[in-house]
């Protein structure tokens, strides 16, 4: 390791040895790509959503983190809310992705802002209100950002219960059957000579004949 | 018109359609005489469900999906999204692939950094600039055609690998295009650069410092034109990256000083293009022989991916910064989760310190560089006091065209 580059390992230790409890599970993951097999590393952390803040604070102790999103999925009784950092970048080859996994149960679906910690991440937030229905305590700016104004409220797109996107709100164009009351595409006539060749299939259809009167 | 009325700050809406990059977004400025004092955004103006779409379907069709993302970067995100799918599942992917990977990856950023110098030039009113990018972008497509079969949509990643191999002879295409690139890069670092009327238009233009570049979580050409030193190529190496010597290009390297200004982004992508070309020619000569997919059929790779559970992330340098995808599967045909995180996503909060303090004719110029991916102006409609005026995004372009005409003379 370069020096003033942390490994991964000491990135995970310099977070998860403040915290002798919550931290529910630490892994890195390492993947090697390419001829040389040159490794990046992501690092998980799943931990109590109250460490969540101080976790962050142990991460910019480092440098201050990229966030790049606050991903999510929905377990069925609780809502998973990745956090997903990486640190060191600008030191080639030595960048770690370090994401911070927080279990919120549907019945209390509160998380604090870290917007006061990383002002970016006040967009992600936003987004993860309307999508998840979770309530982040403390954001500036709480307005919706991608769902149109007139979108029912109570309806969580990523949510996979009763609070999901309802089947009526869904179009299934397919069920409408392909229209049959366009004109035909126009086509090329067909050459008389062997001209153009093999090619010849590019130009025309591969289903079947050219049809008259294409125009 | 009493004196108060006058100093009034008056508002400005402008959206949601911007035909310039036609990509929606609402904007509200807060004008004082001719300056912007606030800006506020509202995007979502395209949502259209794709990760919901894609928890509905399985990995080998979501890959189709996130070929349809984006317009140009038909590669960003079927890569990002292969390469989380690929760490869940396990699937080792052939070298040869990581290569071809690279190739086109880079062929991507070469031909958005050119269509973005034609937006800008188009901004600013040099319009036979933008005809000239826009027509030497056109080699870049051809490749990129002959390498892949499609101008967009390339569908050419799938998971385990690519689907086409790159063919002794097609080495001769790319190299020729290359060279025509190389050739070209100095005229048009000219262009841009060396011109004074640019020059006025962008040093000290919709200037993002380092502090807020880093703290807004911004990526890619417009936090390195802020000076911040990140490229995933030479930070988080994927594809063949981790083999090839990629530095981030950073507009001091190039000017001795960093403004973090329009200006800079330009030095920034248009410095790019010539690395591309470097890595491109790199990635050919070095490729290793061999398959270029770890699995042919994709009923196998459906049935490899219905089998694997757990969570992962794909991340990749887009032209315009990190794109990055997040899946969680759970042993059945369809991720349980997807988010897609593209780079524009990290960028757009950048806007408001950038457009604060900015004129309203340098409204499209400075939107435009952080080259969004989705964007502004369709009509403006300008509410003063009780009288309305709706300019339109031609209004707005003509503002901006008779800025640089003034400044001409």
């Amino acid at each position: 390791m370069k020096e003033g580059v942390l490994s991964p390992e000491e990135v995970l230790e310099h977070i998860t040895s403040r915290f002798p409890k919550g931290v529910s599970s630490a892994s890195i993951r390492k993947r090697e790509q390419g001829k040389k097999k040159v490794p990046h590393y992501t690092i998980w952390i799943d931990l109590d959503r109250e460490l969540l803040k101080p976790a962050i604070g142990a991460l910019m102790e480092i440098q201050f983190p990229h966030l790049s999103v606050i991903a999510g999925a929905d377990l069925g009784d609780a809502i998973r809310l990745l956090y997903i950092f990486s640190t060191q970048f600008g030191h080639e080859k030595s960048e770690y992705m370090v994401t911070f996994a927080v279990t919120l149960p549907k019945s209390d679906l509160a998380v604090p802002t870290i917007s006061d910690l990383v002002p970016g991440a006040v967009f992600s937030e936003r987004e993860k209100q309307e999508f998840f229905g979770i309530r982040v305590t403390g954001i500036p700016d709480g307005r919706r950002l991608f769902l149109p104004e007139d979108f029912p409220p109570g309806v969580y797109p990523w949510r996979k219960d009763e609070t999901g996107v309802p089947e009526g709100m869904v179009k299934e164009l397919w069920k409408s059957g392909r229209p049959t009351d366009r004109p035909s595409p126009p086509v090329e006539e067909k050459s008389p000579g062997p001209a153009g060749g093999g090619e010849g299939g590019m130009a025309a259809p591969g289903n079947g004949a050219p049809k008259e009167g294409g125009k | 018109m009493s004196g108060e009325s006058k100093k009034a700050p008056y508002r400005i809406p402008i959206g949601p359609i911007h035909p310039a990059l036609k990509e929606p977004v609402m904007f509200t400025f807060e004008m004082e005489g001719e300056t912007v004092r606030d800006v506020d955004f509202a995007p979502g103006q395209a949502h259209r469900g794709i990760e919901w779409m894609g928890m509905r379907r399985n990995p080998v069709q979501i890959v189709h999906l996130t070929d349809r993302i984006c317009g140009i970067c038909g590669i960003v995100h079927s890569l990002a999204f292969s390469l989380a799918v690929e760490d869940i599942a396990g699937i080792e992917v052939p070298e040869r692939a990581d290569y071809i990977r690279a190739i086109l990856h880079e062929f991507e950023r070469i031909q958005s950094h050119l269509l973005w110098a034609g937006v800008a030039a188009h901004e600013l009113g040099f319009d036979s600039l933008l005809h000239l990018t826009w027509r030497v972008r056109e080699e870049a497509m051809d490749v990129i055609e002959n390498l892949t079969g499609n101008r967009i949509n390339y569908g050419i990643v799938q998971v385990g690998g690519v689907r086409r191999d790159i063919v002794p002879d097609q080495h001769a295409v790319i190299e020729k295009c290359l060279a025509k690139y190389e050739g070209l890069l100095g005229t048009l670092l000219d262009f841009f650069l060396d011109d004074r009327t640019i020059r006025m238009r962008c040093r000290d233009v919709g200037v993002l410092s380092r502090k807020d570049a880093v703290e807004l979580c911004t990526v890619g050409p417009t936090a390195r034109g802020s000076g911040v030193n990140v490229d995933l190529r030479q930070d988080y190496p994927y594809a063949a990256y981790g083999d090839l010597d990629v530095r981030a290009v950073l507009p001091d390297q190039h000017l001795g000083e960093t403004h973090g200004d329009v200006y800079d982004r330009i030095v920034v992508r248009l410095l790019e293009v010539g690395q591309s070309c470097g890595i491109i020619r790199q990635c050919l000569s070095d490729m290793p022989a061999g398959p270029f997919t770890a699995e042919e059929k994709p009923a196998r790779i459906l049935a490899i991916c219905k089998k694997a559970s757990g969570e992962g992330i794909g991340r990749v340098e887009a032209p315009r910064g990190e794109c990055l995808h997040y899946v969680r599967m759970e042993g059945k045909d369809s991720p349980a989760s997807w988010k897609v995180k593209a780079s524009t996503y990290s960028n757009l909060m950048s806007w408001i310190p950038m457009l604060r303090g900015s004129q309203l004719a340098d409204v499209p110029i400075v939107v435009a560089s952080i080259d969004p991916c989705l964007s502004c102006t369709d009509r403006v409609a300008i509410v003063r006091d009780n009288r309305q005026a709706i300019l339109t995004k031609d209004d707005l372009h003509r503002l901006s065209v008779e800025k640089s005409r003034r400044l001409q003379r």
